[in-house]
């Protein structure tokens, strides 16, 4: 029987040869990804369920990278760090990447890719519902709640529900205007923020596969934006030489059979879209960027594991260089590592780092900071009525801190040629 | 597990994303100890736009200014109810706050799996458009067996969709208690 890459990656997770969309299997979990928000409650339900003196399943195979809350004076914010570090200790799990120290990260789903963690043919569960970024990897990947985490926690295993594929195919040479952040927003104007739901979303297509591998990790990590349970991108040469260079462990490459069933096709030309956005208060609320052209911000965001990777900071400062912003613009680095980066990285003779500068731009330190709104001291917050241009993946009401904000997620290069004028800004215009 | 769950309807539309459901501020509260517990309670579903809360009517909020559960036991809402992120303290708080069902047009899978592995709510489709059809503080009757809402306001039946696959986890109160009663929490 012909399968699909998601069903390839689940059967070997099953020990089966071949498994259907639609059956409920036991899968093996190569990988348990948890953080600050989420690893406390799942640590107390590890506790109260296999008992105070539990052991987990495989300390190897628990990633523990706090992230969400870390740049606050929020004592409970504190303590849910603390009680990370405790599980850590008791548990001796050697991939826990504590606040303060110089093993800190940031966001997860940028750092697990650093770290070695996403390979190819693996089955990844974490408690962050951007878990599907990893699946730029050729991987499986998926969010769960505490309880499931909690569960895998004991036992390393967990039931789910194979998917049906959905398959998104990108021909043509991408134009210098375009991102992947374009591409995900244009199919998520398609199918709606449910047009996914229980479903794989697979990409495809030359221009997929021209894409570095942090853009790939950008059209992954928003299918969760359509409801998908995963996205994913078949491995190539691309994907292998990222990952030899950040681990020596083996990996398996699955690609999706040439008869595999899919549950709908999608084919796009690259050289006929557009930069678009999503208007508030959904990230299906599509529109070209020319459509809204003139649209007046108080703010410009460019970070989150959707938008704060090295590969989103260059665009943008192709953009911003020599250029001063117009309103408040934050850069958010992903990662540590990125932030280093923006200090050694060159653009025509300057820094990334001194082209944001020179630019206005504060710079924060990495975290999920307000991708996701958190604590009324978390950098970039949204207030009263803002209005946001920003790299991040949702914007539902509230999402970056008040609810009477509006959010409109866009590319590196949208959000950084709309903070030069402070209205929506086609990046054309500055390329 | 009880056969019938009654209580007054609380309205919503579509797509209540998890940040509408708790606001990403409020999870810093621990979900074990119960003095921070029942802060979940208290913000539930204070992240929906007012207009939006409590339809057809609007600006009724879930749990009222200073209270910490909700008079309303039975949320009704459109399609994608509990799309966004991963977090559990989503059905959670809707527990806290005394919620015992939601009835929707369709839900986000993690929100799905968590009400049903958490043994929070019970999640309930229906193919009606019930949110259109029910006005908040209407009283509701749920019969588990029958798959059926009955709205005692007005003398209407409706019928929900099976629970099917996921009914013996609800029924066994989450994902734990059911693998314990079918063999399946050994390690290893």
């Amino acid at each position: 029987m012909e399968q699909t890459i998601t069903q390839k990656i689940l059967a070997r997770a099953a020990n089966r040869k071949f498994v259907d969309a639609g059956e409920n299997v036991w899968l093996n979990v190569d990988i348990l990804l948890t953080h600050d928000v989420c690893g406390p409650p799942t640590f107390d339900i590890f506790k109260e369920e296999f008992g105070p003196d539990a052991k987990v399943w495989d300390p190897e195979k628990v990633v523990v990278l706090p992230d969400h809350y870390i740049f606050t004076a929020n004592e409970h914010a504190h303590r849910n760090i603390d009680l990370l570090r405790q599980f850590a200790v008791e548990q001796a799990l050697p991939n826990y990447y504590d606040v303060g120290s110089s093993r800190y990260k940031g966001v997860c789903h940028v750092a697990l890719a650093e770290e070695g963690f996403n390979l190819p043919g693996t089955v990844l569960f974490g408690t962050d519902s951007h878990t599907c970024t990893s699946g730029a990897f050729g991987m499986f990947g998926t969010g769960i709640g505490n309880t499931d985490a909690a569960f895998i926690l004991g036992t390393g295993k967990l039931w789910e529900k194979v998917p049906e594929s959905m398959l998104f195919t990108f021909d043509g040479e991408m134009p210098e205007y375009l991102t992947a952040k374009d591409l995900i927003l244009q199919i998520l104007g398609d199918i709606g923020t449910d047009g996914a739901t229980y479903r794989a979303m697979e990409f495809d297509g030359e221009a997929v596969f021209s894409l570095p591998m942090e853009e790939r990790m950008t059209l992954t990590n928003m299918a969760i934006e359509g409801g998908g349970m995963n996205g994913i991108i078949a491995a190539d040469k691309v994907t292998e030489a990222y990952v030899r260079s950040k681990t020596s462990k083996p990996y398996e490459i699955f690609r999706s059979d040439p008869g595999a069933r899919y549950h709908s096709k999608y084919r796009y030309n690259v050289r006929e879209l557009e930069p678009v956005v999503a208007q508030p208060h959904s990230p299906d609320n599509r529109a070209t960027v020319r459509s809204v052209q003139g649209t007046k911000i108080t703010k410009s965001y460019i970070g989150s594991c959707t938008g704060g990777k090295l590969e989103d900071f260059r665009m943008a400062a192709k953009i911003l260089k020599g250029k001063q912003v117009a309103v408040p613009t934050n850069i958010v680095p992903a990662t540590v590592k990125v932030m280093h980066d923006l200090d050694c990285e060159k653009y025509e003779g300057e820094t990334l780092k001194q082209i944001f500068e020179n630019a206005g731009c504060s710079i924060a330190l990495p975290s999920c900071a307000a991708c996701l709104g958190g604590p009324a001291d978390t950098v970039g917050r949204s207030v009263d009525n803002d209005v946001v241009v920003s790299t991040t993946n949702r914007n539902f009401p509230g999402r970056m801190g008040s609810k009477h904000a509006g959010v409109y997620l866009a590319s590196p290069l949208t959000a950084a040629a709309s903070a030069l004028t402070g209205k929506l800004t086609d990046p054309r215009d500055y390329l | 597990m009880e056969n019938i769950i009654q209580g007054k309807a609380y309205v919503l539309g579509k797509n209540i994303d998890t940040d509408q459901i708790i606001p990403a501020e409020h999870l810093v509260y621990s979900l074990s100890r119960p003095e921070e517990v029942k802060m979940y309670g208290k913000y539930a579903l204070s992240g929906v736009p007012l207009p939006e809360g409590g339809l057809p009517q609007g600006n009724i909020p879930f749990v009222k200014d200073g209270e910490f559960e909700s008079e309303y036991s039975i949320i009704v809402a459109g399609p994608n109810f509990g799309c966004g992120s991963s977090r559990e303290h989503a059905p959670f708080s809707l527990k806290v706050a005394g919620a015992k069902a939601i009835i929707a047009e369709s839900y986000a899978r993690i929100f799905y799996r968590n009400c049903v592995d958490g043994g929070f709510v019970i999640p309930y489709e229906t193919a009606e458009h019930l949110n259109q059809l029910v006005r908040t503080g209407d009283e509701l009757k749920i019969d588990i067996d029958a798959n059926t809402v009955e709205n005692l306001s007005t003398n209407t039946l409706f019928t929900l969709n099976p629970l099917g696959d996921v009914f013996s986890i609800v029924r066994a109160g989450g994902i734990f208690a059911y693998a314990r009663q079918e063999n399946l929490m050994a390690q290893g």
